[in-house]
C-alpha cells in the first residue's frame, strides 16, 4: 500500500509541475462552459409529438392532419388525459404535445375563437423553440388559408408552454455536453498521454522490471486523473448552478454517481488508447481525432442526433458521451431517477467493461 | 582501484563461483524471425559480463527476457536462482535495470526520484533516508538534491540512474547501453561506479557497442544475427580471433 501511495504521489507531482496540464485541467472547463453558454440554433425534422384532442371534431382533425403531413412532425401517440402528458414527456420520446380544448369547433363557430395549447420539452431549449414556432406557423396558416379564406372571421389562439425549462435557457443544453467533453478530455486524453509518456521516456520499462505489478501501475496512474476529473465535474455543475442558474431537479448524489461511472468509462478508454500508442504525440492525436471531435459533433451535444444522416446516427450510437448527455439532462432538468435512464447507464457500464478487457488483453500481448 | 589490478583479482576470484544467470537454448521468435537463436551461457556471481553485438543482433531482446520484460519462446532461463517463467516476481525483487533512456523522471527532483524508486521496491523510509544521504555524498551531489532531473547534464543523470538501479541492493543489475551519448571522461567515471558495484558483490550485465568498454568486462559475449559467436575473456577472444583489440574481434565476427 505504501508503495502504491508513493506512486500516486509521484503522479500528482507530474500534474502539478506541468503548467500546460494544469491549464487544460482547470482552465478548460470554465472557459468551455462560459463559451458554450451562448450558442447556436438548429434545424429540425421528424419530431415525434403527442396529441391530446379533447374535442375530436372536424377542425381539430384537419389541423392534426396539417401538422402531421407537414414533414416536420410525426404523430407518436394520442393522449387521453392531462396525466398522460407528463408521463409521455418523461419517457423522453416525444418533444411536443398539442392539446385542443373541449368543443373546439363549436367554440370557434359560436365565439369566433378557440385555443390550442402547445407544450414542448424545453430541456433542449433550441429544439423546443423551433418546434413550437413551426407548430404555431402551421396552425396560423391553416387559420388564414382555410378558415379566413372561406369567410369565417375565426381565430385560433395558440398558447405555448415550455416544460422543464421555462426560460428556454440554451446553457441547459450545453452543460451536459460540456461535462461529457471535459471529462473525456481530462480522463481519456490526459491518462493516455501520461501513460504514453512513461513509455516514451523509458520509465515504464523500469516500472515493469520492478516488483510493482502492472495493474497497480495502471491504477496508480489513473487515480489522480479520476480525482481531478471528479473535481472538474463538480466545478462544472456548481458553475452552471450558480452562474447560469441551471436547476438540479434530480438527486445530486445520483448525478455524481453517474458522473463517476462516466469517468471510469473515459479512464478505461484512455488506458486503451495508451496501449496502442508508443508516444505522447500519437496518444494525443488519437484522443483528439477519435474522441474529442466525434464527442463534440456526433453525441448530440451540438447537433441534434435525429437530424443526422442514418450513417452518422449509427456512429453516434457508439459515442459514450451521447448516453451520458441523456443521463445528465434527465437527472438535472427532469429529475428522473434510475428507472428512466437505466438503459443509458447500462450502456456506459458495458463500454467501461469492454474497454478494460481489451486493454488488459493488449497489455498482455505486449509482454509476450 | 586501478582497472588492471582489479581485473586480475576479479577473474581469479570469480572463477569458481556459482552461476547467477543460467541460460540454456533460449529462443525468441517474432513471427519467422529468430531474434535470439538458441542462446546458451552462464554468468558467474560478481562478474561484469559484457553483452556485445551490432544494432539488431538481439542484445536488447535477450536483456528484456532476462529482466522479465518479455517472455522467451522456448528455453530455460534462470536469473538469481529463479525461473523467469514461473518465478517472475522473485526475479524482479533481485534485479536492477537501467535502460538506454536513463529512466528518471525529468520533472521530479533528484531526491524525489530516489525516494520514488526506493518506494516501489518496498524499502523502509529509514533505509531510503540513510542510503540517499550516503549515495548523494558519494556522488558529490548533495547541493543539487532538490534540482529537477531535467535541469542536469546527461552524465549526471546517468550516474544517478545507475545509483538508483542498484539502490535496493539487487543481486544483478542489467545495464542496456548505459553510456550512449556521453563523453569519454564521464564514461570512465561511470565504469568506476560499475567496478565499485561489482566489488560489493553485484553482478553486472551490460550491453554496449563501445569496444573499449568491452575491455573492461570480465567476460564478453559477442552476438551476431541472434546467435552468440564468441564468449570468453577479452584476452581469450583476442587470442582466438588473432586480433590486437576488441574492435578487430568484433569486426571479424560481425562481418
Amino acid at each position: 500500500m505504501k508503495r502504491f501511495l508513493g506512486f500516486v504521489k509521484k503522479e500528482f507531482h507530474h500534474i502539478f509541475r506541468d503548467y500546460r496540464t494544469m491549464l487544460i485541467l482547470f482552465g478548460m472547463p470554465i472557459a468551455q462552459i462560459l463559451i458554450f453558454g451562448y450558442v447556436v440554433s438548429n434545424e429540425i425534422t421528424d419530431v415525434k409529438i403527442g396529441i391530446y384532442d379533447k374535442s375530436k371534431d372536424d377542425i381539430t382533425h384537419e389541423i392534426t392532419n396539417k401538422i402531421t403531413s407537414s414533414g416536420f412532425f410525426i404523430l407518436h401517440e394520442n393522449l387521453n388525459s392531462d396525466k398522460e402528458i407528463e408521463q409521455a414527456f418523461k419517457k423522453g420520446i416525444i418533444r411536443e404535445v398539442i392539446v385542443f380544448e373541449p368543443n373546439f369547433a363549436e367554440k370557434l363557430h359560436r365565439d369566433g375563437t378557440a385555443s390550442v395549447q402547445i407544450i414542448a420539452d424545453a430541456s433542449d431549449a433550441n429544439t423546443a423553440n423551433i418546434v413550437t414556432n413551426y407548430t404555431k406557423g402551421i396552425i396560423s396558416s391553416y387559420m388564414k388559408n382555410e378558415l379566413m379564406a372561406q369567410g369565417y372571421p375565426y381565430e385560433i389562439i395558440p398558447e405555448v408552454r415550455m416544460l422543464y425549462n421555462n426560460e428556454l435557457k440554451g446553457v441547459y443544453m450545453f452543460v451536459p455536453g460540456t461535462m461529457a467533453l471535459i471529462l473525456m478530455l481530462v480522463s481519456a486524453m490526459m491518462t493516455s498521454i501520461s501513460i504514453a509518456r512513461e513509455k516514451e521516456m523509458g520509465t515504464m520499462e523500469v516500472l515493469l522490471v520492478s516488483p510493482l505489478r502492472p495493474l497497480p501501475i495502471v491504477i496508480g496512474k489513473v487515480i489522480p486523473y479520476m480525482v481531478l476529473s471528479f473535481i472538474n465535474a463538480v466545478v462544472i455543475i456548481a458553475l452552471s448552478y450558480f452562474v447560469f442558474a441551471m436547476p438540479i431537479q434530480g438527486n445530486l448524489v445520483f448525478l455524481l454517481l453517474e458522473t463517476l461511472l462516466f469517468i471510469f468509462m473515459a479512464l478505461s478508454l484512455g488506458i486503451l488508447i495508451s496501449t496502442v500508442s508508443e508516444s505522447q504525440m500519437v496518444a494525443m492525436f488519437i484522443s483528439m481525432f477519435a474522441l474529442m471531435l466525434p464527442t463534440m459533433l456526433l453525441s448530440g451535444f451540438i447537433f441534434p442526433i435525429e437530424n443526422m444522416p442514418k450513417v452518422l446516427q449509427w456512429i453516434s450510437s457508439i459515442m459514450p458521451a451521447r448516453y451520458f448527455i441523456v443521463i445528465v439532462k434527465n437527472i438535472m432538468i427532469k429529475g428522473s431517477g434510475i428507472g428512466v435512464i437505466w438503459k443509458e447507464t447500462l450502456v456506459v457500464a458495458g463500454m467501461t467493461i469492454l474497454f478494460l478487457i481489451v486493454s488488459i488483453k493488449k497489455f498482455k500481448v505486449r509482454l509476450e | 582501484m586501478h582497472f588492471s589490478a582489479y581485473m586480475v583479482n576479479n577473474i581469479t576470484m570469480i572463477k569458481n563461483k556459482e552461476n547467477i544467470i543460467e541460460v540454456k537454448d533460449l529462443v525468441k521468435k517474432f513471427g519467422n524471425f529468430y531474434a535470439n537463436d538458441h542462446l546458451t551461457f552462464e554468468v558467474k556471481k560478481g562478474e561484469i559480463f559484457g553483452f556485445l553485438g551490432a544494432n539488431g543482433a538481439g542484445k536488447t531482446t535477450a536483456i528484456r527476457i532476462l529482466s522479465g520484460l518479455s517472455y522467451p519462446t522456448s528455453g530455460d532461463v534462470m536469473v538469481a536462482g529463479f525461473d523467469v517463467y514461473k518465478e517472475r516476481e522473485k526475479v524482479k525483487k533481485n534485479i536492477g535495470y537501467m535502460s538506454q533512456k536513463f529512466s528518471l523522471y525529468e520533472d521530479l527532483t533528484v531526491k524525489e526520484n530516489i525516494r520514488f524508486y526506493g518506494g516501489i521496491y518496498g524499502l523502509s523510509n529509514k533505509y531510503i533516508k540513510e542510503k540517499t544521504e550516503s549515495m548523494l555524498e558519494r556522488l558529490k551531489m548533495k547541493d543539487i538534491q532538490h534540482s529537477l532531473i531535467g535541469s542536469l547534464p546527461l552524465g549526471w543523470k546517468q550516474k544517478i540512474a545507475f545509483s538508483v538501479a542498484i539502490f535496493h541492493n539487487p543481486k544483478i543489475v542489467f545495464l542496456d547501453e548505459p553510456t550512449g551519448g556521453v563523453d569519454p571522461i564521464t564514461r570512465r567515471d561511470f565504469w568506476e561506479m560499475i567496478y565499485e558495484a561489482s566489488n560489493n558483490g553485484i553482478t553486472v550485465f551490460v550491453t554496449t557497442h563501445y569496444m573499449d568498454e568491452a575491455e573492461y568486462c570480465d567476460r564478453v559475449s559477442i552476438m551476431d544475427r541472434g546467435k552468440i559467436e564468441g564468449l570468453d575473456t577479452p584476452g581469450g577472444l583476442k587470442k582466438r580471433f588473432k586480433s590486437n583489440n576488441m574492435d578487430e574481434v568484433f569486426l571479424k565476427i560481425a562481418r
